[in-house]
C-alpha cells in the first residue's frame, strides 16, 4: 500500500470517527477525543526520533508548551486562524529542535537525552519571566463558543477537534511513508549501530538532524491549538510533567519499530487516563502510567506489537 | 572559564555596592560546596559506570522526605537521620542497578529503554511523593536553621554553612574512598576497561552494582542538606537534573576534583544571577552552562 493510498483509508476513518461524534453530539466526546487526538501525534512525533533512531526525546512538553506559546503570541500579537498558527508553531518547533541537535547530536545519545531535559527547565524559566505571554501568571485565550465557516455555523469544540484529526493523520502517514523509504533505512541503521551505519557512509548527522525537526515540528503541530482549547495557559500546565512521560510512555507500550506502536499506545492509555482522570483522581493516573511504562521497558520490550509478533511466530511451526 | 566572562558586565557596573557583590560570592560558594554532594552521586554512576542515572534528583528527593518525615515526627536531626538511612538507600541503589543490568545492560538495550527506565523511576518515585505528602513545601527543623555568623561584610547564615560543611566532608570522603581503597580502585577501573578487570578475575558487575550502591547511599545525605537549605516539594527535583548534569559534564566525567570546581563555579554564577536579575532566571544558568559546554568542551575542565 503507498503513502497516497494510506492516506484515503486514515482520513475515511477519521471521517467516520468524526460521523459518530457528530451523532454522538456530545462536547464530552469531543473535549476527550481530543486530548486524545493530541497525544496520538506526540506519541508519533517523539517515536520519529526515539523509535527510528534510537535518540531519547525527554523534554516533548518543552516542544509542546513551545507550540502552545507561539501560538498565544501569535494571539496577542497579531490574532490570526488556527489553523496558520499550527504552521506557525510547527515552524518555530521545528528550528528549535534542529538547534538542540545541531548542539547535542555530535556527541554521545545520553548528552541529546539530558539536553532536552534541561532545555524543558529553562524554557519554562524564559516564559515565566516573559510578561508578554503572561508570564507565571498564565494567560487567558477567550475562545468564541460557535464559528462560521463558509455560511455553516460549527462548534468551535468541533472544529478543534477536526483540526487535530487531520494533524493525526498528517502525522500519522508521514511516519509511516518513513518508515518505508530510505530515511527509514537511514534512521534504522543509527539505531541499530551508528558506527557502522557512519562508516558505511550513512551520513548520521545529517538523518539525525531531519529527525530531530521533524520530530520537534510535530509536537509544535500538537501544542499550537491547545490554548484555544484549554482558555488559560499556564506554564505549570503546558510544561506538565505529564506530556514528557506520555509521549515516551505511549510508543514504549504500543512498541517503537513501527507507526501503529505509538498509535496503539496512545488510545490505550490516552483512554484510560481519561476514564481515571473521570473515576479516580490525576495524580493515581499519572502513577499508574509511569509504573506502566517501567513495568513495559522490563517486561515488554518491544511493546504489545512486540507480544503480539512473538504469539504469531510461536503459532507458525 | 566562558560563564565567568558572561558575568563580567555585572561585576564591572559600578552602581553595585561591594558587599552585595562578595556576600553573593559567599553565598555561591557555600551553594557550590552544596551542588558537589549533589553531584557527587551521579559524578559515579554517569561519570564512571556510564549509567545515565536521571532518576538521581528523585532518590534526593525521596531523602530529603525520609529527614522531614523523622524530624517532624521525632524530632531527629535531619543529618543524622540521612546518616542512618545510608544502608537502606545503598540496598536500594544495588537492587536498582541489578534490575538495570538483568534488563537492559546485558542485553545491549540502556541507550533506549535503560533511559526510559530511569525516567519512569524518576516519575514514579515524585507522583508517589505527592500522593503520600503532597505538595505543599515542608520544611526541618534543627538548632542551626536560623542564625547566622558574620565576619566583617560577610554574613554566613548557618543553614548554607553546615550543609557546605557537611557536603565538602562527604566529598572528601567520597574522594579518598574511590582513590586509596581496592573496591574503589576496582570502580576507577571497570570505568576504564571492563573486560581487564574480568581478566584480573574481579567481578565487574559485582563492582558496579556496589558503585551505584554508594552512587544513590550519597542521595540520602544530598535529600537531607537540601530540606535544610530550602523547603521542599516533590518537583523540585527537576531542577536539580540540570545542575547535576551540568556540573558532571562541565567537571570532566568522573574527575572528582573537576567536578568540585564545576559546583562552586556554577553555585558562584548562579548566586550572582539570582542576586543582580532575580532568583527566578537561577534554574537557567545550569542548563546555559550545559549547552556551552556540550557545544564548545564536551570533555569538560578536567576531562580524561
Amino acid at each position: 500500500m503507498n503513502t497516497f493510498s494510506f492516506s484515503v483509508i486514515a482520513t475515511t476513518v477519521g471521517l467516520a470517527v468524526l460521523a459518530f461524534a457528530h451523532w454522538l453530539g456530545l462536547d464530552y466526546f469531543y473535549f476527550a477525543g481530543y486530548t486524545i487526538l493530541q497525544f496520538i501525534v506526540l506519541a508519533t512525533a517523539w517515536n520519529i526520533l526515539g523509535g527510528y533512531c534510537g535518540y531519547v526525546n525527554f523534554g516533548s512538553a518543552a516542544f509542546f508548551a513551545m507550540g502552545a506559546y507561539s501560538s498565544v503570541f501569535m494571539h496577542k500579537f497579531y490574532p490570526l486562524p488556527v489553523p496558520v498558527l499550527v504552521v506557525i508553531g510547527a515552524v518555530v518547533t521545528g528550528i528549535v529542535g534542529f538547534g538542540m541537535g545541531y548542539l547535542t547530536l555530535r556527541l554521545r545519545g545520553a548528552f541529546f537525552a539530558i539536553a532536552t531535559l534541561a532545555m524543558a527547565v529553562v524554557l519554562q524559566t524564559l516564559v515565566i519571566n516573559w510578561e508578554y505571554v503572561g508570564g507565571s501568571r498564565g494567560a487567558y485565550i477567550i475562545r468564541p463558543e460557535r464559528l462560521e465557516f463558509a455560511g455553516i455555523t460549527i462548534n468551535y469544540i468541533e472544529y478543534l477537534f477536526v483540526l487535530m484529526l487531520i494533524l493525526t493523520v498528517i502525522a500519522l502517514a508521514t511516519a509511516r511513508a518513513i518508515e518505508r523509504s530510505q530515511l527509514g533505512f537511514g534512521f534504522a541503521t543509527i539505531r541499530d549501530d551508528e558506527l557502522a551505519a557512519e562508516a558505511c557512509g550513512v551520513p548520521t548527522l545529517r538523518l539525525k538532524l531531519i529527525a530531530t525537526t521533524l520530530s520537534g515540528a510535530f509536537m509544535g503541530m500538537a501544542g499550537a491549538p491547545f490554548p484555544y482549547y484549554i482558555g488559560y495557559l499556564q506554564p505549570q500546565s503546558a510544561f506538565g510533567l505529564e506530556y514528557a512521560v506520555n509521549s515516551i510512555a505511549m510508543p514504549m507500550i504500543g512498541g517503537t519499530t513501527s507507526w501503529v506502536g505509538p498509535l496503539i499506545g496512545a488510545i490505550l492509555l490516552g483512554s484510560a487516563q481519561q476514564y481515571a482522570t473521570v473515576t479516580i483522581s490525576s495524580a493515581v493516573n499519572l502513577l499508574i502510567v509511569g509504573l506502566m511504562l517501567v513495568a513495559f521497558v522490563i517486561i515488554a520490550p518491544n511493546g504489545l506489537i512486540g507480544l503480539v509478533q512473538e504469539r504469531l511466530r510461536r503459532r507458525q511451526p | 572559564m566562558r560563564c565567568v566572562a558572561a558575568v563580567m558586565p555585572v561585576e564591572t557596573r559600578m552602581d553595585i555596592s561591594a558587599d552585595l557583590l562578595i556576600n553573593a560570592i559567599v553565598a555561591g560558594l557555600l551553594l557550590g560546596g552544596f551542588y558537589a554532594a549533589v553531584t557527587a552521586g551521579v559524578s559515579i554512576s554517569f561519570g564512571m559506570l556510564d549509567i545515565v542515572n536521571i532518576a538521581h534528583p528523585a532518590f534526593i528527593i525521596l531523602g530529603s522526605y525520609i529527614a522531614y518525615f523523622f524530624n517532624i515526627n521525632y524530632g531527629v536531626d535531619p543529618i543524622i537521620v540521612s546518616i542512618m538511612a545510608l544502608p537502606a538507600f545503598y540496598a536500594l541503589g544495588a537492587a536498582v542497578y541489578q534490575v538495570y543490568y538483568q534488563s537492559f545492560e546485558k542485553r545491549g538495550q540502556e541507550s533506549l529503554r535503560g533511559l526510559a527506565f530511569f525516567f519512569g523511576l524518576l516519575f514514579v518515585t515524585e507522583v508517589s511523593l505527592i500522593l503520600v505528602f503532597g505538595v505543599d513545601y515542608r520544611y526541618v527543623e534543627a538548632a542551626y536553621i536560623g542564625p547566622s555568623i558574620h565576619i566583617g561584610l560577610i554574613d554566613m547564615p548557618l543553614r548554607m554553612l553546615v550543609p557546605c560543611l557537611v557536603a565538602l566532608a562527604i566529598f572528601g570522603a567520597l574522594e579518598l574512598f574511590v582513590t586509596r581503597t581496592f573496591i574503589g580502585r576496582a570502580i576507577m577501573a571497570v570505568s576504564q576497561d571492563q573486560l581487564a578487570l574480568q581478566l584480573m578475575a574481579a567481578d565487574p558487575i559485582r563492582i558496579k552494582r556496589i558503585a551505584f550502591g554508594v552512587s544513590i547511599a550519597t542521595a540520602s545525605m544530598a535529600g537531607a542538606l537540601l530540606i535544610i537549605i530550602q523547603p521542599v516539594e516533590p518537583s523540585v527535583g527537576r531542577e536539580y537534573i540540570g545542575r547535576v548534569f551540568a556540573i558532571c559534564v562541565l567537571g570532566g566525567l568522573g574527575s572528582m576534583p573537576g567536578t568540585l570546581i564545576a559546583a562552586l563555579l556554577l553555585g558562584v554564577v548562579e548566586s550572582l544571577t539570582s542576586t543582580f536579575y532575580g532568583p527566578s532566571w537561577a534554574p537557567a544558568v545550569a542548563f546555559g552552562l550545559l549547552l556551552l559546554t556540550l557545544a564548545f568542551r564536551p570533555a569538560g575542565l578536567l576531562g580524561r
